[in-house]
């Protein structure tokens, strides 16, 4: 017993760690015009390759320094979080209801249905998923669109896969029966009966999905294949710090320690909100 | 029967590639830019065009052309690169070897981090040593290969810079070799020199790749050993005075390996797949970083080869891991 409160209690921290640092730097990114301590195109020779303020040779107002066209690196993390997160929220959405829904209908009715969206996901598992990522950016070109569109058309076969297992283990429980005893249609008990018991997992799911949606937005922004202005984005910063590695470390460590711990957030949280919405666990 | 298995899973693997085939067929096709207007001269006639046309064989329907296509593709016609004017195949093949060279590499430094962890972790259970391999593990998983190869340039290449973190040889060293896979043809040419500096080029980005599998493998081989531990042949062979380590190694590993030997075939394609992005951030010269750069000069003939070959080699994977699980798995032997 104070073991199983222990657990409630660490789940509980882990849930309010992850959600307060998504919390800020979602606010953030979304009132990143007020917050923003400087422009974050503005470049300024006479500025670049700031140290961070516990530095030597800091600027005030340049909180994490700036890169090697002068930049300030804050303003640049801020405004690059506008995109992580819109692609975070749409591509991972769109994932989540393409995938759901298919792996509902393949676990709960199985025969055909299951056979054509397994194969389907078999076809799909075949592909690298960066290299299917880069194939889909070259063939709709750059642009916030099509990045979305990439990492929706690869990753739904995550939420169908879980889903379909969990349909399916559903679909054999006494109360599905007792539902189609009862004279329920059988969409109706897909909708009102076992996806209500999926939820937990898509609603997980779905938080890691927009971790790991912010993880190829960088990285496709990285390799310059992202939006294609000159917006600031996390992956783009993090180019540029891997080339001026050796004279502004700065440059790479602050977006990488951001991407983490935005990345580490998303899963944490979902795992966080399962735990809480899970009848057996709760 | 194994045999009949096989042939399913033979024609799964079928069907799979001609989906795969068909996915990548429609997404060139769909790609804007008229690829017969590029090739024409401007002022050329409406019968250029239409020659043109009928000699590529885009005159016919589509499901025609798909079969062009594909018949092309089976017998190893990939097209030729745009940006670099070469057969596609040839180049893939020419690059493939290093990427394959840098996934073997993983693997086994996977299996080298992940085994004598899960079975420390096993002796040690219950103690602040297991608790430590779990934390160790989490924090593992939950980077991806992109970040930790971030992770170890600034370690290992700004920080202490002992690991070269850029390209696949030291550009100075004259190469004798007559293959594409160096580190191989290093070890059997007895050029160890050579060896070295290829393995100091490999290490990081090995290592970016085998941390993430290293942490499953040893999650899971780690909760299979210990399932096996209470088992009453492990407990005999403790009473017949072996040490702990000693019934770890004899006894109980061979029967824990099954689970974990399957999901490393599995998780092995997910490795070879983060080699695009950690090949291009070592700037080692593989197929991953001819992808990108196939895609950035949108040479779509380029990136429709690689695409394909991975493919192939994701299912070939698949397809031996599981001939592999049913050949040690007694109960599918004989069933």
């Amino acid at each position: 017993m104070a073991e199983a409160r222990i657990a409630v209690r660490h789940f509980n921290a882990r849930l309010w760690l992850s959600g307060a640092w998504l919390l800020i730097a979602l606010l953030a990114a979304i009132f990143a015009p007020l917050v923003a301590p400087q422009d974050p195109l503005a470049q300024d020779l006479m500025l670049e390759r700031l140290p961070p303020f516990w530095l030597q040779s800091a600027e005030p107002g340049y909180w994490l320094g700036t890169d090697s066209l002068g930049r300030d690196l804050l303003s640049r993390l801020i405004y690059g979080g506008r995109i992580a997160f819109i692609v975070a929220f749409v591509a991972a959405s769109v994932a989540c209801l393409v995938g759901s829904a298919l792996g509902l209908v393949a676990g709960y009715f199985g025969g055909w249905a299951d056979r054509i969206v397994s194969r389907i996901v078999d076809i799909w598992m075949a592909f690298p998923p960066v290299l299917f990522a880069i194939l889909l950016i070259a063939v709709f070109g750059t642009g916030l669109g099509s990045v979305i569109i990439a990492i929706a058309v690869i990753d739904w076969t995550r939420f169908c896969r879980v889903v379909r297992a969990e349909a399916m283990a559903q679909a054999r429980m006494d109360y599905v029966e007792s539902a189609r005893i009862a004279g329920f249609s059988r969409i109706g008990i897909m909708l009102r009966e076992v996806l209500p018991n999926v939820l937990p997992s898509i609603i997980a799911l779905l938080s890691l999905e927009m971790g790991i949606a912010v993880i190829v937005e960088a990285i496709l922004s990285f390799v310059n294949l992202s939006i294609s202005t000159d917006d600031p984005t996390w992956g783009g910063i993090i180019a540029e710090g891997r080339l001026s590695i050796h004279q502004a470390w700065w440059v790479l460590v602050f977006p990488l320690i951001t991407l983490f711990l935005t990345v580490l957030s998303f899963s944490q949280f979902g795992e966080g909100l399962k735990a809480r919405l899970d009848p057996v666990l709760r | 029967m194994l045999f009949r298995r096989l042939l399913i899973r033979l024609l799964t693997m079928a069907v799979t590639l001609f989906g795969v085939a068909v996915i990548v067929f429609v997404l060139i096709r769909v790609a804007p830019g008229d690829p017969i207007a590029m090739m024409l001269p401007p002022g050329a006639t409406e019968a250029d065009i239409e020659r043109l046309k009928a000699l590529y064989g885009l005159d016919k329907s589509l499901v025609e052309q798909f079969f062009i296509w594909l018949s092309g593709v089976v017998h190893g016609d990939f097209g030729t690169s745009i940006s670099l004017r070469q057969d596609v195949l040839s180049l893939v093949l020419g690059r493939l070897p290093a990427t394959l060279e840098l996934s073997v590499v993983a693997l086994f430094m996977a299996l080298m981090i992940g085994v004598p962890l899960a079975i420390l972790g096993t002796r040690e259970r219950g103690t602040a040593v297991e608790a430590g391999i779990d934390v160790a593990n989490g924090a593992a998983l939950s980077i991806p290969d992109f970040l930790w190869g971030l992770i170890l340039i600034l370690l290992f290449g700004v920080l202490v810079p002992v690991f070269d973190i850029s390209g696949r040889v030291s550009p100075q060293l004259d190469l004798p070799f007559t293959t594409q896979f160096y580190l191989a043809e290093s070890i059997l040419r007895l050029r160890f020199d050579l060896t070295r500096d290829l393995i100091g080029h490999m290490l990081m980005p090995a290592l970016a790749l085998a941390l993430p599998l290293a942490a499953i493998i040893s999650h899971l081989l780690k909760h299979s050993l210990k399932e096996v531990m209470d088992l009453d042949y492990v407990v005999l062979a403790r009473v017949k005075g072996f040490s702990e380590t000693q019934v770890i190694l004899r006894e109980a590993l061979k029967n824990a390996a099954l689970p974990t030997l399957t999901l490393v075939g599995v998780q092995f394609t997910f490795l070879i797949g983060g080699t695009v992005i950690v090949e291009r951030l070592f700037s080692y010269e593989g197929l991953g970083n001819m992808a990108i750069d196939a895609v950035i000069n949108r040479d779509l003939p380029l990136i429709q080869g690689i695409v394909l070959v991975f493919a192939l080699l994701f299912v070939l994977i698949n397809l031996a891991v599981e001939m592999t699980y049913a050949l040690l798995n007694p109960r599918l032997r004989h069933g």
